[in-house]
This record gives structure tokens, C-alpha cells and sequence, in this order.
């Protein structure tokens, strides 16, 4: 059953168009990614179905409630963890807590009972009294995804869930979703990070200019728009001419960018004899075919 | 304009909450000034003023500081410490993922800059009477009027933050707003000096009813004056608390 259903969604900001007539599905108990490039309209999104951004076109349901018409009703089911550090630097770890709880209305001992916990799971106990500045970014981080469960929410919506976080803090992010949807919540993330997207994600839409290109599994999208394995030419160690012409006479697809060419072809007699490695084909890959390789400003 | 419901209170505690965390560095210094003021201005410059009257000088002044205190209380609340957790950190951003809308956090800002303007209040006047200088039983019903004036400025205060682009335009809302209305509105000396016309433009400011009303109820003199002041401050209240409601709606709705 689907949990969030958009359908036509379109975001304006005056001639900007941010979000361009979307539609998607989101499955009760799946990690669901947007993917895509800073301008795609992943944050667009998901600040519309989190009720804070108003939509220009198009419905939204969340748990079968219409959001236009019950933003209140959604927004007290959700657990929404932003990307930017917007903790309550007035207030203690455990006080962020209990303030935020007190904005869904949880009753006091419910609330205290609550954050205990969610210290617990993200192993902030010893920094319960602490002030938010004491805190390092990993803590923040945690600190944040603990106050999106402080109403026990049945979707979490994330944007960059794990930006700015070293290897260690990162991880134990991913854990602690990966924790999370084993107990049944529904996740939303947009994310930039293809290792993200493709180890805690079951579906991802490739977001760009506002439109989804495509929805399906991470494997599903390298198996459809990579094959298997990406056979990779550095041009420091050969000559570029004599090998381009060499590929066009294989008649082979290949990409050139940044010193490297890329052969797309899962036949290994097509390749045979040429010079390079082969690697497996990731997301990123598919990222790159489907969004482009120009820097987006 | 959309309504408020009953969550402002969420804001309202937040604010308590962190008050009462900080109120070393928040409350001790809005109210040593005040009371130098009173103290400074009442005893030591009283001394060489005669009022029609007989009136000591600083009875005169205590109602008049009470109203302006008041004001700053409210005013600072709702311009720098507002802006603060809407620009700064965020806090708004936080706020409107949860059950509450904008509407919500604008009413409990302003209601918690009036519950400001009224714990400073309440203090110069318990400071006034201890110091016997509380002619009249009526002073009692000051902090009521105190109340009201505080949604009135925390409403102008916050109107303006929700329009100000950074926080250096506080500067001209405190020097060509606030600090005039300290002046000229009645707080410091009677406004009968003053030109025919400056008096009839100063009920435009809204310290002068707010120093009228405070003063008459300190006093326990009634005039009819005092019956308008209550109803400019009303007016401008309810005038300022619903376009607040729209502009702060427009500034975090995007």
C-alpha cells in the first residue's frame, strides 16, 4: 500500500519552475532516495510533502490524508530531520527533547520516558545535560534524527541525512536507518551521495530540472542503463587519437570526460585487447548518464 | 489572515523555558536600568524640580519609566531575539515540521513579549511601592494595562522583524522609533510644554496613551483621557497582531 502518493506536483518560485508535474509512489516500509543534482528539486519536494512549503499544482496524500486539507493531522505523523543544524541552541540535549515533544502534544511522562530512550539508541546518555554547542557535528547529527522520532513517527523524511559526516558518524547513521526500517518505518531521504542511495536505499528516483528521469531499485538502474561493468582508459598512458578511433571502428559506446574514457559494453570479445581495467558499474555511473557531467551552479 | 490556535502556548513555554535557563543575563539587566533611571533621574534631578502641585518628581516619572520599560521589554524581544531564532538559528524552521503553523509561532512570540513587558512591570512597580512612592490602590491595575501594551509593541516590534531584511535595520526601528517615543511621549516630563500640534502628534506614538494610562492609574486620577488612551492601545493591537499574522506568514512560507 502506498503511504505517500504526489501525484502532479509543481512547485513555482515566480519564473522558476522547481518541481515539474511529478508524480510518485511511496511503499509502506521502504527506504525511498531522491536522487539528483543541487538544483533538481529534491528539497522542493520534500518541503512540500512535509507541509512547509505550500504546492503551486497538484495533491499530495500522506497515509491516505489529504495534506492541503489536514497539514496539521500530516505533520504530527511524520518525523522530518533536516539538512541544516536547526537544534534549539537555548535549550540542553535532553530539553530539545522534551520542548520538541511538547509541540506534538505528547503527555510529559510519555515525553521523558521517550527521550530517555532515543538518548539510548543514539548513545547520547552522557551528553544529556550537555548544551547543543558542546556537541560535535556527528552528535548534532544524531541529536537530530533522535528529535525526528521524538512523536514516533511511522515516516521519517530526511535531506542529506549523513552530509558533512566523517566515514565513522556516517555509518552509524546508516545503522540506525537501517535499525529503523527494520522496525517497519517508511523512509524518505534525498541525498546526494551515491554510496548512500545505493546500501540504504530499496528505491531511488533520479531527480533532474524538476522532473524524475527514472524510479527503480539501484541495481535495477546500473543493470538498465550500465550493464555489468564500465571498462575505464586512461589517457595519460595512451594516445587518444589512435584509441578513439579504435573504439569507433569496435563500434562501441563510449564517454570521454576529465583524462578518462569509458567503455560501456558488456562483451568482453568487443574489449578484448584493449588498453584499461574493467570496474563495476555503480549509481554514480548511472547518475552521470542521466543528469550530465556539467557542474550545476 | 489565518486563525491561531491554542499551540501558541508551546512558543509561550519554549521562551519560559529558556528565560528562566538564562534569566542571570536576561532579566538582571532589564531591570537594574530602569531602576537606575528612576533612581538617577527621580531622586537626583527631582531634587531641583518643583511640580504644580507639590508633586515629588520621581512619583511623577515611576508610572511614565514603568511604560517604557515595558515597551523595551516587549520591543526587544520581538525584534533582535526574534530575529535571532528566525535567521540565525533556525528555530522557526524547526518549529513548523512539528503540528504547529506559522500563525501559532507568531501569537506565542507576542504573548510571550507581552508576558515580558508585564514581569518588568510588575517589578519597578513592586520596586516604586517598596519604596512608599505608590500614591494610589489603583496602581494594581497597572500591570493589566502593562499586559495589553506589551501585545501592542511586541505586535509593532514583530511586524517589523518580519519584514526586516538583516538585523542591522533594527537600528533605525530603535533610533527613530523606540528612542523618540522614550523621549517625547510623556514618560520623563509633561507634555503641556510642548506646542498645541506636538501634543495632538504625539497620541500617534504609541508610549503616550500607555504613559497616560499607567500615570492616571498610579495616581488614582481619572479623566476622560485615559478612556481614549485605552482605546488607541486596543486599536493598534488588534491592527498590528492580525497584519503580523500575514506578514510572518509571507516571511516563512516559501
Amino acid at each position: 500500500m502506498a503511504i505517500i502518493i504526489a501525484r502532479n506536483l509543481t512547485k513555482k518560485f515566480k519564473e522558476l519552475t522547481a518541481v515539474d508535474n511529478i508524480s510518485l509512489e511511496i511503499e509502506e516500509g521502504e527506504c525511498f532516495g531522491l536522487l539528483g543534482p543541487n538544483g533538481a528539486g529534491k528539497t522542493s519536494i520534500i518541503r512540500m510533502i512535509t507541509a512547509v512549503s505550500p504546492v503551486t499544482h497538484g495533491d499530495i496524500w500522506v497515509m491516505g490524508k489529504d495534506l492541503k486539507r489536514y497539514p496539521r493531522e500530516v505533520k504530527a505523523i511524520l518525523g522530518v530531520i533536516p539538512q541544516m543544524d536547526n537544534l534549539d541552541e537555548d535549550l540542553t540535549v535532553i530539553q530539545n527533547l522534551l520542548t520538541f515533544a511538547r509541540y506534538f502534544a505528547i503527555h510529559k511522562d510519555v515525553a521523558y520516558r521517550r527521550s530517555l530512550e532515543i538518548l539510548h539508541l543514539m548513545k547520547l546518555e552522557g551528553k544529556r545535560d550537555s548544551r547543543i554547542e558542546e556537541l560535535s557535528g556527528g552528535m548534532k547529527r544524531r541529536l537530530l534524527i533522535g528529535r525526528g522520532l521524538i512523536n514516533a513517527p511511522k515516516i521519517i523524511i530526511l535531506d542529506e541525512p549523513s552530509i558533512g559526516l566523517d566515514p565513522q558518524a556516517r555509518h552509524m547513521v546508516w545503522q540506525k536507518l537501517r535499525e529503523l526500517k527494520a522496525q517497519g518505518v517508511t523512509q524518505l531521504l534525498c541525498t546526494q551521495n551515491m554510496e548512500e542511495a545505493a546500501r540504504i536505499c530499496d528505491r531511488v528516483a533520479i531527480i533532474h530540472q524538476g522532473r524524475i528521469v527514472d524510479i527503480d531499485t539501484p541495481q535495477g538502474l546500473v543493470a538498465k542503463y550500465m550493464g555489468s561493468q564500465i571498462w575505464e582508459i586512461d589517457l595519460v598512458s595512451v594516445e587518444r587519437d589512435s584509441i578513439i578511433s579504435e573504439l569507433e571502428s569496435r563500434r562501441l559506446e563510449f564517454e570521454e570526460f576529465s583524462g578518462i574514457i569509458h567503455v560501456f559494453s558488456t562483451d568482453n570479445k568487443l574489449i578484448e585487447g584493449l588498453p584499461g581495467t574493467a570496474r563495476a558499474a555503480t549509481l554514480e555511473d548511472v547518475f552521470f548518464k542521466l543528469t550530465g557531467r556539467s557542474l550545476v551552479e | 489572515m489565518r486563525p491561531f490556535s491554542w499551540r501558541f502556548l508551546r512558543i509561550w513555554q519554549r521562551n519560559r523555558d529558556v528565560f528562566f535557563r538564562l534569566w542571570h543575563s536576561e532579566g538582571v539587566g532589564a531591570i537594574i536600568e530602569p531602576i537606575l533611571i528612576l533612581l538617577a533621574f527621580g531622586m537626583g534631578m527631582g531634587a531641583f524640580i518643583n511640580l504644580e502641585g507639590g508633586q515629588r518628581y520621581i512619583e511623577f516619572i515611576a508610572p511614565g519609566i514603568i511604560a517604557a520599560y515595558a515597551m523595551f521589554a516587549a520591543s526587544f524581544e520581538c525584534t533582535y531575539a526574534c530575529y535571532f531564532r528566525m535567521e540565525q538559528q533556525y528555530t522557526y524552521d524547526a518549529i513548523l515540521a512539528t503540528p504547529l503553523n506559522v500563525e501559532d509561532v507568531t501569537a506565542g512570540e507576542i504573548f510571550w513579549g507581552a508576558t515580558r513587558s508585564f514581569m518588568t512591570g510588575c517589578i519597578i512597580l513592586a520596586i516604586a511601592a517598596a519604596f512608599q512612592l505608590v500614591p494610589s490602590p489603583w496602581a494594581l491595575l497597572i500591570p493589566l494595562v502593562v499586559a495589553l501594551s506589551g501585545v501592542m509593541f511586541s505586535s509593532i516590534a514583530l511586524f517589523y522583524t518580519s519584514l526586516a531584511p538583516s538585523i542591522y535595520t533594527f537600528n533605525f526601528f530603535f533610533t527613530l522609533f523606540i528612542t523618540p517615543m522614550f523621549l517625547l511621549s510623556g514618560v520623563f516630563f509633561p507634555l503641556t510644554g510642548f506646542p498645541k500640534i506636538v501634543q495632538t502628534l504625539s497620541w500617534i506614538a504609541p508610549l503616550t496613551p500607555v504613559a497616560k494610562l499607567t500615570r492616571g492609574l498610579f495616581q488614582g486620577e481619572f479623566h476622560p483621557e485615559m478612556l481614549l488612551s485605552l482605546g488607541i492601545i486596543i486599536f493598534w493591537s488588534v491592527v498590528f497582531f492580525c497584519i503580523t499574522l500575514v506578514t510572518m506568514r509571507r516571511r516563512l512560507t516559501k
